[in-house]
């Protein structure tokens, strides 16, 4: 079952790293274009585009972006800073806060969703209505009902990975195949070992990819909450932002490498949260390891 | 261990899972559609036996199983176990217990359980056995059946025979009186089925527990069965009855003898006339 394994995961990661080596190859010839190409000699495209009734203003251009060399070099002057690894700790502070509440408060009640009755005919109308506003679309009802701005950015977070997580839980755990429930009640299991036993071992599965799902999520929200906030720049100065913030300001201080140094950051933060949930999901999940 | 279980299972040779099914009805939807699965159906299993019930798809035969098994209600008539009214008329519904486990068509061990946790899962949720004692007693009829080595596996990990072997030995470690297998070899290879046929027998010779024992494999059912009840299409009903005389214990042998193709022509055209009907019907599996 395991030959060909070891040899299979090394070319994914020479795949891996060739595509990355390669863009960042591109991006930094698309950078230093404006430097290799001579302007004055496009003269006759400009002036044909703009006959054409195009403003040569209006047209996106590589080379505006910083070259990674450039952002690399950033990174190495901002990498000393104690203000950015404070950023990097109250953004990830601030979704895992976001999303182990929502996982706590998501899986019990999605669980209870899928099991009663009553609480589904109750519960499922409000949380229907509910989960369509954009969890941004709470930033400013979050900020005048949180007395600060810590939990209002906390909460939206929160709203971000919960419509999910409750979603997958209702759905995986009423996906479960009745023939486990008719097995295991006439082997004389009761409505507790059911739970405990075929539900919540059954919905795992939905739980781990609801999680993952929910984790992508609670780090688009918590970036955009903080530009939108000002990242709670009164308590912390411009350090306790977070990396939304961090690049908010970067871009108000015409700092650009440091954008991209800022983006670069989330790319690897939620990339790091969705490995550790992918571990996670192993975990707890052996039996799927083998498809 | 396995001297402990001995007298145990010398009781429940023949004394006990007799099963009396007298006059079931059962429709689906009575005030709707109302359409007739099983139709005025009666059949005796004695204690011990092998009866094998024979149907195109969709005949009802699940129908009727459901119903011994408490999954489902019946609309009139009784079933009895043991003389034990399990459902009838006034009490449509039986309750589902550990003296009659069903081994489903597609299989029903629990995927997130390895085979040894599914093993001994019924002792367990019963009470009947503390976690060591059902464990040790699930390794021990595990190697019985010649499970040995796949205990640690999860069932995604072995073969579809090993798993309805593993699905068998689990529905044993209840000790029920009845065994209900719905279709359960359906999706395996002719070769892989008569392994499993053999494994079957063997594994009945040990605990002689009664089994209803549903196909649309007329081979296999005069192979393995006492008894092969022909049932009609939609509504279900035993078309014909057939015992068969061919002693047990059984090897592969005796699907070359005489008397097994006697038996074949014999009830052939009934099981072929019912498949025909089933066929113009258009009847789904239901």
């Amino acid at each position: 079952m395991r030959n060909g394994k070891p040899p299979l995961i090394d070319s994914i990661y020479w795949r891996g790293a060739i595509a990355i080596v390669v863009f960042l190859l591109l991006w930094e010839m698309g950078s230093l274009s404006k430097v290799w190409i001579k302007w004055e000699s496009f003269e006759w495209l400009r002036n044909t585009l703009t006959a054409m009734g195009f403003k040569p203003a209006y047209l996106p251009w590589v080379g505006a972006i910083p070259a990674p060399t450039e952002v690399l070099h950033a990174w190495q002057g901002v990498i000393r800073d104690p203000g950015y690894w404070q950023s990097w700790y109250m953004s990830l502070f601030r979704v895992m806060a976001g999303f182990i509440a929502a996982m706590l408060i998501g899986i019990p009640f999605g669980l209870l969703l899928a099991v009663s009755r009553t609480a589904h005919g109750v519960g499922f109308p409000v949380f229907e209505v509910l989960r369509p506003i954009p969890p941004l679309a709470w930033v400013p009802a979050s900020i005048i009902f949180w007395p600060t701005q810590e939990m209002s950015i906390a909460f939206v977070t929160f709203l971000g990975a919960f419509y999910t997580i409750v979603i997958n839980v209702v759905g995986g755990a009423r996906a479960i195949d009745l023939r486990y429930f008719q097995a295991a009640r006439s082997m004389g299991s009761s409505q507790r070992d059911i739970f405990w036993r075929i539900i919540l071992p059954g919905t795992l599965p939905s739980i781990m990819v609801g999680s993952a799902v929910g984790m992508g999520i609670t780090w688009e929200v918590v970036v955009a909450a903080e530009m939108i906030s000002g990242g709670g720049s009164q308590i912390g100065g411009t350090s306790g932002g977070g990396l939304g913030f961090f690049i908010w300001n970067s871009y108000v201080g015409g700092s650009y490498e440091q954008i991209v140094v800022g983006m670069i950051s989330i790319g690897i933060a939620g990339f790091l949260s969705s490995e550790l949930l992918r571990w996670l999901g192993h975990r707890v999940t052996p039996w799927l390891r083998l498809r | 261990m396995a001297a402990a279980m001995q007298p145990e299972a010398a009781v429940s040779t023949t004394t006990r899972g007799a099963i009396s099914i007298q006059d079931v009805v059962k429709i689906y939807d009575p005030h709707g559609a109302a359409v007739m699965a099983v139709d005025h159906c009666s059949l005796e299993i004695s204690a011990g036996e092998i009866c094998m019930v024979v149907g195109p798809s969709g005949c009802g035969k699940t129908t009727l199983l459901n119903a011994i098994a408490g999954f489902h209600e019946i609309t009139s008539g009784r079933i009895l176990l043991d003389g034990e009214v399990l459902c009838s008329t006034e009490k449509p519904k039986a309750e589902p217990g550990s003296d009659r486990i069903v081994v489903f068509q597609s299989g029903a061990l629990f995927p997130w359980k390895t085979n040894l946790e599914n093993v001994a899962f019924g002792p367990l949720v019963q009470g009947t056995l503390s976690r060591a004692e059902a464990t040790e007693k699930a390794l021990d009829v595990m190697a019985d059946a010649g499970l040995s080595g796949v205990e640690h596996n999860f069932p995604g990990e072995i073969s579809s025979g090993m798993r309805r072997r593993v699905e068998i030995v689990r529905a044993l470690m209840n000790n029920p009186k009845v065994l209900l297998l719905d279709e359960p070899y359906r999706a395996l290879d002719s070769l892989t089925k008569s392994v499993m046929h053999e494994a079957l027998l063997e594994i009945y010779y040990k605990n002689k527990v009664t089994i209803f024992f549903i196909t649309h494999d007329l081979e296999e059912a005069i192979f393995l069965g006492h008894k092969v009840a022909i049932m009609t299409t939609r509504p279900c009903r035993p078309k014909k009855i057939l015992t068969v005389d061919i002693p047990h214990p059984r090897d592969y042998s005796v699907l070359t003898s005489r008397r097994f193709r006697e038996l074949m022509e014999e009830t052939n055209e009934a099981v072929h006339e019912e498949a025909i009907k089933a066929f113009a019907a258009g009847e789904k599996e239901g």
